[in-house]
């Protein structure tokens, strides 16, 4: 008896069946018909059609970054493809495990610039992890498995399969093995850090009088909050996250100083300036935490924790390099600290603390209610009040973005979720959506602009089609926020295609596509038309909310500076 | 500062364009780049001569080993190694003296004149760089170079040393 054959497209789908993979986001098109044929005749795996290719992939790595699990694009050769790659770009940057499958024509048509062909894979190359041709029927499954192994192992990452018509087709068939547990002899990634970094790390901890731990996304992405909240406990040190990090530790633990970098709190910077140790987690000194690297904290030494070598001694020269899962090495940490019986300075950490509860006093993240307009941030403070700080928070890129970050402190990981490393206008709400599939009984929230929101606005069609009823705040202040702030400290004022003159009323718009629409553009009803927006628990939520417009975001480093060098508020230098 | 590279990595579709992507796209500098499969076909051995400080250079190989398909990279600049290139060279040859002058010079060198024109030699020369350099410059002194084909260095450790799979 002959085993049973499958085509193309049906191995696809079973690949990600034998995967567990419950969503993939797509939109269909000529070269990808069979797959979505074969998704059609079978139930395992649900599709959600976006609009747009591009939320696609912002919606899969929502739903990656919230989960934890592997998010998955479907799309078509060409434009489709293409279309995805802002969004993998964003994957990217961030470490997201994602696995885009796009269509390709035809092998006996590729390079002859057949209709819909674009050369994906190169295209892609500089912002995937790794990418894959399909060139045999039968490899598709243990591609598909490679792709997912490498998507989630290791520092995570976006992975591309490009699957040709012909591989796809009913006509052709062949065998359906797949090998769920992926060993490749080209890629090991380090799991343990080396005893004796472990052993050099624990040793300058505790010949430190000025700890600091600076920590990032690798937390985030690794769950190892409880791991780091166990360490910074342990140490009693002051923990500072960057913007991808938050959560890690929770945003109201007393030993938590602050978000760091560019509009990071007064206390973390200048305690990272003025550490003489600084333990570095799963973060790689990207130039918004650094600023002028030639004078980023020159007395610290540095220890740095992290999954991917490359990004160790990069931009800052790292003294004690450890290479390893964030939490194995954190857990080797911890054991190295109890094996020699560390016991905390108390008089020196006193004195630490005694230095940073000063600057914390200083109040740095704070704003002033001075007229009747409504204040951006006091729209995050009503909103982590109204949901007790409990939400999913998808937040677009601007000012929004970091009044987000600044005042809604995260409890735990995985909480929020934006795009730091490539800054992705347009991210929040297919992010958002991708959330809420994950978690439909908790509230998700877009925070978002009135220039972002118009970046995937369209995705407003797929929240009706699958009853994805996000709420979105949206802090509508006239104007490119961001863009109007540097203009307004560093070009002279000059509002150079910055204003949005020609603003849809977005309450109808919401109406329009099936949705209620809720506008604020009065304090006092602030509270009250929130609470009213958080109350409706099935249909989406659209806040218009017009805020102040002249209101910028602070503290905000000064531009090649130190990492301490900041602006507390308008006009009032640290 | 001049660094020799030797990479191992899968002969997979793509693998050398990953290599060479990850050069432009970091902004690395390439000096010359050799790719053939070894005696595995399943392996494509490449060796890059590159240039850049300690910083660049340690960038250099993390960032080409954190490619999928690499299985290995080695810097073999700093130990006892073999380097070798091949040259062949084109030069007019166009009568008793300058024949005469040319055999004499790839004699010494050790190069061979592997084909002769009417009026041109053409010579094969395998060396280092600087030997290869310096062959180039005193032949340009006595003739006219037509047409010359470097294929940039390969490297080898000496001794037991060896880069496998």
């Amino acid at each position: 008896m002959t085993a049973q054959q499958f085509n193309g497209a049906e191995m696809v789908v079973k690949a990600l069946s034998a995967l567990d993979v419950k969503y993939i986001f797509g939109y269909p098109g000529g070269s990808v018909l069979d797959i979505y044929d074969a998704i059609f005749q079978q139930e395992e795996v649900e599709h959600i059609l976006v609009r747009h290719e591009q939320a696609a992939t912002h919606m899969a790595d929502g739903y990656a970054r919230a989960t934890g699990e592997v998010g998955v694009v479907l799309a078509t050769s060409g434009p489709g493809a293409t279309n995805c790659i802002t969004g993998i770009a964003t994957a990217y940057m961030d470490s997201i495990p994602m696995v885009v499958l796009a269509g390709q024509v035809a092998t006996s048509l590729i390079g002859d610039d057949a209709f819909q062909e674009t050369d994906i894979v190169g295209c892609s190359r500089p912002i995937v992890k790794h990418s894959f041709n399909c060139r045999n029927l039968e490899d598709i499954p243990n591609v598909i498995a490679k792709a997912f192994y490498i998507a989630k192992t290791g520092r995570p990452g976006p992975v591309v399969v490009e699957l040709p018509k012909d591989m796809l087709i009913p006509q052709n068939k062949g065998k359906f093995h797949i090998e769920t547990d992926v060993k490749m002899r080209s890629y090991n990634p380090t799991v343990k850090g080396h005893p004796k970094q472990i052993r050099k790390a624990v040793k300058t901890i505790k010949n430190a009088e000025r700890l600091v731990v600076y920590s990032g996304g690798g937390i985030v992405l690794a769950d190892a909050s409880h791991l780091l909240t166990e360490l910074v406990e342990r140490l009693n040190a002051p923990c500072t996250n960057t913007l991808m990090g938050l959560g890690g530790i929770s945003g109201t633990h007393e030993n938590f100083i602050g978000m760091l970098g560019m509009h990071g709190s007064l206390e973390a910077n200048k305690a990272m300036a003025n550490a003489d140790v600084i333990l570095a987690l799963g973060a790689r000194f990207d130039d918004r935490v650094t600023n002028n690297v030639k004078k980023f904290c020159p007395n610290a030494t540095i220890i740095h924790v992290d999954i991917d070598p490359t990004s160790i001694s990069k931009t800052i020269n790292a003294h004690v390099p450890v290479v390893g899962l964030i939490d194995i090495v954190i857990q080797q940490l911890i054991d190295e600290l109890n094996n020699i019986e560390f016991a905390i300075n108390k008089d020196k950490n006193n004195v630490w603390w005694e230095q940073i509860n000063q600057w914390r006093a200083e109040n740095s993240v704070s704003y002033v209610q001075d007229d009747g307009k409504i204040k951006p941030q006091r729209v995050i403070e009503a909103m982590y009040e109204i949901t007790n700080g409990e939400a999913y928070v998808c937040s677009d890129v601007g000012q929004h973005q970091m009044f987000a970050a600044q005042y809604y402190p995260f409890a735990r990981p995985r909480q929020w979720i934006n795009s730091g490393g490539l800054g992705t206008m347009g991210f929040g709400l297919p992010a958002a959506m991708g959330v809420k599939l994950a978690f439909p009984d908790s509230h998700v929230i877009c925070v978002t602009g009135d220039g972002s929101i118009q970046m995937n606005i369209q995705e407003l069609s797929t929240c009706l089609q699958y009853n994805l009823p996000v709420v979105i705040i949206s802090l509508n202040n006239r104007s490119l926020g961001m863009v109007r702030q540097w203009q307004d400290m560093i070009y002279g004022g000059r509002h150079s295609s910055s204003y949005m003159e020609s603003l849809p009323d977005f309450t109808k718009l919401a109406e329009a596509y099936g949705h209620v629409g809720i506008k604020i553009d009065h304090i006092e009803e602030l509270d009250s038309k929130l609470q009213q927006a958080f109350s409706i628990k099935n249909r989406l939520v659209f806040v218009d909310i017009l805020v102040d417009e002249k209101e910028h975001v602070y503290p905000m480093q000064i531009r090649h500076g130190a990492v301490d060098d900041m602006w507390i508020r308008k006009g009032e230098k640290a | 500062m001049r660094r020799i590279l030797a990479i191992l990595l899968e002969n997979e579709p793509g693998s050398l364009s990953r290599i060479v992507g990850l050069f432009s796209q970091r902004a690395f500098n390439i000096e010359s780049l050799t790719v053939a499969p070894t005696e595995d076909q399943s392996l494509s051995r490449i060796t890059i001569a590159t240039n850049g400080d300690d910083r660049v250079l340690e960038q250099i190989v993390k960032q080409v080993n954190k490619l999928i398909d690499v299985i290995k990279i080695t810097d073999i600049t700093d130990r006892q190694h073999l380097e070798r290139e091949l040259l062949l060279i084109k030069v007019l040859a166009m009568n008793d003296k300058s024949r005469t002058e040319v055999k004499r010079i790839t004699d010494i060198f050790r190069g061979a004149i592997v084909d002769i024109g009417k009026q041109v030699y053409t010579i094969q020369l395998t060396g280092d760089a600087d030997k290869l350099n310096a062959f180039i410059e005193t032949l340009a002194n006595e003739t006219e170079i037509i047409e010359s084909v470097r294929s940039g260095c390969v490297g080898i450790a000496r001794g037991e040393k060896a880069l496998r799979a």
